[in-house]
């Protein structure tokens, strides 16, 4: 083992990330200074792609927002905004941004420009309702890409099946009729190789994204699924489309490779391997990973890696001869599968649990994401029907502190441990 | 016993010796979560095909033979779906799956919709607790765009097949038409028993009216036709006092409902004008034409000519200047708005409403509602002071 090169790559994919995401975030606010709009996306089904190429700043309120979190300042928006009107009961991400807004752009990062459109699809119904608030607020345009998905569990029609090609019809006339409301809000006409240029590169980063999943299959995983993770997921979304984003992940694929073939692990002694199910834990983001690290507790996939990336985690490659018809298609299958990972994820959980080596599966529904957590208690119950699974039941929220108890968190965590290394003892007594 | 009406629809349940009685009745039915018009059905030998709201094309499933049942929630305790939920959710959820967990209705085909990020999770819990094909119907979520009504269209068309393979029917189009025809009388009926609400308020109390459109859910359409037809013209012709009361918009029951006794107090002191209490049963403003291609009449019935609701995006339906054409609509003095516990497209559009309302300068009430709430005291309370606020203003 070389120490020169693993001082060079080992740890760079979460070093160049957090620049990565400071650059970007640094020119979401010069654009803010410079009076330009922003276009107002969501992680699952951006079209990041397209936008881009009209030179639209993106802006990803849900990325915002949980930054207040992880820098402890949520709930300060989480209170302007419940005084402004909106229910302790509603999404805490829709509320920070709420407050955001209120406040001209104003985030512990910095400033995000206004919108100027926001896009997005169905695959949360909250962002149709988030984007009306925008709409309110400063009479822009909001434009829904409805995206269908799955009718039910296991019903996966794929292209050339004449209910898929229903929904592509439907998908690709959405983003015929988009493209001239882009081009109207950002002045910049339609290059269609432009298109196929951040389609290039979005076609690099889902196949680096597809392989850097699959190589934690390693033992010991070459990287937390809930810590280094995020970052990853971080850059997924907000460097979608761009160069950067696309030597990113190659360089990542590089680092895990690299990891992989030596044997590399986290800096945490991997005792359990688990798989997080949910959403993170942003306001107490760094304990909560810890709560879990100190029993040797590593995540080594999670449902929040593949639908907060829309999808990416498929490696869909765009075929560019046809761009729109297949941003149609990778925008449905991507949003689709996202939307399956909270709907219909016991079979696929099953099979990673095989696939991954786990020890166990986290659930982790929080208050404020209906769409990830209403299902998850039955999904449980499913799985643990179905197979010999240990699992943990949490609940807190990704924004909301007040509903997060560590307390009450660590007791039923170390429980849940506990139970594991008695399994262990039990199965080494048993030979099993 | 002696009917009072010359035509006494053939629907077992109900007393049909007065008006009173046909109303104890239809409540009494409404409430028994044994569900004895479905059991009937079933007895006879009927598919069910359940569907969760806002609004499902029960036409498609009319057509084939089954009863479409109306999952509304229910007065029910949630003891064995409780624990396949987690907390901070909606109450219709769980007592939805709960009276399909204890049999009390069984079904052949549950639908539901991505109307809410909660709702659209059901087809995954159904699924993963009965055999029986449970599913989501994509309603278009871009009511705006021109291919809508076609994607829908043919969305339909899938959707039809699955109740045929369910009920083991071929469903022609004319089957379909007849159907249409049924849900246009329906329709008709319904328009008809809200033009008394607003032009008579005093014939019909909010209760007795939610009541009487209640029973469309739970029986076939022609049932609730017959009803229908008997009792509106009885209604209009009685002879009661008309108490000075205030006319009222009663907002946020599109989905989750408020208990039956939330209503009636609220009818106490109000006249409750219009509202979207079961919205989807009226979402379809006017008849759906039945040349052509049903289902695509169909289709373009649901966007073009509906009404509005906060689950669903419509650029040419900007929710807070529907509410307030509402009120203008129905000469309403003031606004209950209401949402239901954890219901968040409710209690999101709360803070538009109220918005609108400040600015329009329509006096409102706000609230929240639970479908199994049993204490109202504090709210009527709550209501008479604005009311008595704005009476004697």
């Amino acid at each position: 083992m070389s120490t020169t090169a693993e001082a060079g790559i080992v740890g760079r994919g979460n070093a160049d990330g957090a620049r990565l995401f400071r650059d970007w975030f640094g020119e979401l606010g010069e654009a803010a200074e410079q009076g330009r709009g922003g276009a107002y996306v969501f992680v699952m089904g951006s079209l990041v792609e397209l936008l881009r190429s009209f030179d639209l700043p993106v802006v990803f309120p849900e990325i915002n927002s949980l930054q207040t979190a992880v820098r402890h300042q949520a709930h300060e928006y989480l209170d302007e905004a419940e005084d402004y009107g909106y229910s302790p009961d509603i999404c805490g991400y829709v509320k920070a941004d709420v407050a955001t807004q209120l406040r001209g752009g104003e985030l512990p990062m910095g400033r995000i420009p206004k919108p100027a459109i926001s896009v997005h699809t169905n695959a949360c119904n909250t962002y149709i309702k988030w984007a009306e608030i925008w709409e309110r607020m400063y009479d822009c345009p909001i434009v829904t890409i409805d995206t269908p998905g799955s009718r039910g569990d296991g019903i996966h029609p794929m292209p050339g099946d004449p209910d898929f090609e229903n929904d592509r019809r439907y998908v690709a006339a959405q983003l015929q009729e988009l493209i001239p409301v882009l081009e109207r809000v950002s002045g910049v006409p339609f290059d269609i190789d432009r298109l196929r240029e951040t389609m290039t590169h979005a076609n690099t980063m889902a196949r680096g994204w597809a392989r850097v999943l699959e190589l934690n299959t390693a033992r010991p995983s070459v990287f937390n699924a809930l810590t280094d993770g995020t970052i990853y997921l971080g850059v997924s979304n907000c460097l979608r489309g761009t160069p950067e984003g696309a030597r990113y992940f190659d360089e990542l694929v590089e680092e895990m490779e690299f990891k992989s073939a030596r044997g590399i692990g986290t800096p945490t002694e991997e005792l359990y391997r688990l798989i997080f199910v949910g959403v993170p834990c942003y306001p107490i983001f760094r304990r909560f990973a810890e709560l879990f690290s100190e029993w040797g507790g590593s995540f080594v996939t999670s449902t929040y890696l593949w639908f907060a990336s829309g999808g990416a985690n498929r490696g869909f490659q765009y075929d560019l001869e046809h761009p729109i018809d297949s941003l149609a298609e990778g925008l449905l299958l991507g949003v689709r599968d996202a939307m399956d990972s909270m709907f219909f994820h016991t079979g696929p959980l099953l099979r990673q649990f095989e696939e991954f080596g786990a020890d166990g599966v986290v659930f982790h529904p929080i208050k404020s994401c209906r769409t990830v957590s209403t299902g998850l208690a039955d999904s449980r119950r499913d799985i643990m029907a179905r197979a010999d699974v240990p699992s943990l039941f949490i609940e807190s929220d990704m924004m909301d502190r007040r509903v997060v108890s560590e307390a009450q968190l660590k007791n039923r965590i170390d429980a849940f441990f506990e139970g594991l290394a008695s399994r262990r003892v039990k199965a080494a007594a048993t030979g099993i | 016993m002696e009917s009072f009406m010359n035509t006494e629809p053939n629907v077992p349940e109900l007393s049909f010796e007065s008006l009173d009685e046909l109303l104890w009745s239809a409540r009494e039915l409404l409430e028994d979560d044994s569900y004895p018009t479905v059991q009937r059905w079933r007895e006879g030998g009927g598919p069910v095909v359940g569907h969760f709201q806002v609004y499902f094309p029960e036409e498609i499933a009319h057509a084939a033979g089954a009863l479409p049942f109306r999952m509304r929630g229910a007065p029910v305790e949630a003891q064995q779906s409780d624990s396949r939920f987690g907390s901070y959710l909606c109450s219709i959820l769980k007592t939805s799956l709960e009276i399909a967990l204890t049999n009390r209705v069984e079904l052949d085909m549950f639908v539901t919709h991505p109307i809410c990020d909660a709702a659209r999770n059901l087809a995954g819990i159904f699924g993963r607790n009965f055999d029986y094909p449970c599913q989501i119907l994509y309603l278009p979520q871009n009511a705006n765009s021109s291919h809508s009504a076609t994607y829908l269209r043919d969305e339909y068309a899938r959707l039809q097949r699955v109740v045929e393979d369910v009920t083991g029917a071929s469903v022609s189009s004319d089957d379909l038409r007849g159907s249409i025809e049924v849900y246009n009388r329906n329709r008709a009926l319904l328009r008809e028993l809200y033009t008394i609400k607003r032009d008579e308020p005093w014939q019909l109390s909010a209760d007795d009216a939610y009541v009487l459109m209640a029973l469309g859910g739970v029986v076939r359409r022609e049932e609730h036709n017959a009803v229908l037809e008997a009792v509106l013209p009885w209604i209009r012709a009685r002879e009661v006092s008309r108490p000075d009361r205030i006319r009222v918009v009663f907002e946020g029951g599109f989905c989750e409902q408020p208990p039956l006794d939330l209503i009636r107090a609220v009818a106490r002191s109000c006249y409750v004008v219009d509202d979207d209490l079961l919205i989807g049963m009226r979402w379809i403003l006017s008849d759906v034409p039945t040349a052509g291609d049903p289902l695509a009449n169909l289709a373009v019935a649901y966007l073009e000519d509906s009404s509005y609701s906060p689950v669903q995006h419509d650029n040419r339906k900007k929710k807070e200047e529907m509410l307030l054409e509402r009120i203008r609509g129905a000469r309403a003095e003031a606004a209950i708005v209401t949402a239901a516990k954890m219901c968040e497209p409710g209690l999101e559009e709360q803070v538009a409403y109220t918005h609108a309302l400040d600015e329009a300068r329509v006096p409102y009430f706000v609230s929240e509602f639970e479908e199994n709430m049993t204490s109202f005291d504090h709210l009527e309370i709550q209501l008479e002071t604005f009311v008595e606020n704005l009476m004697f203003d």
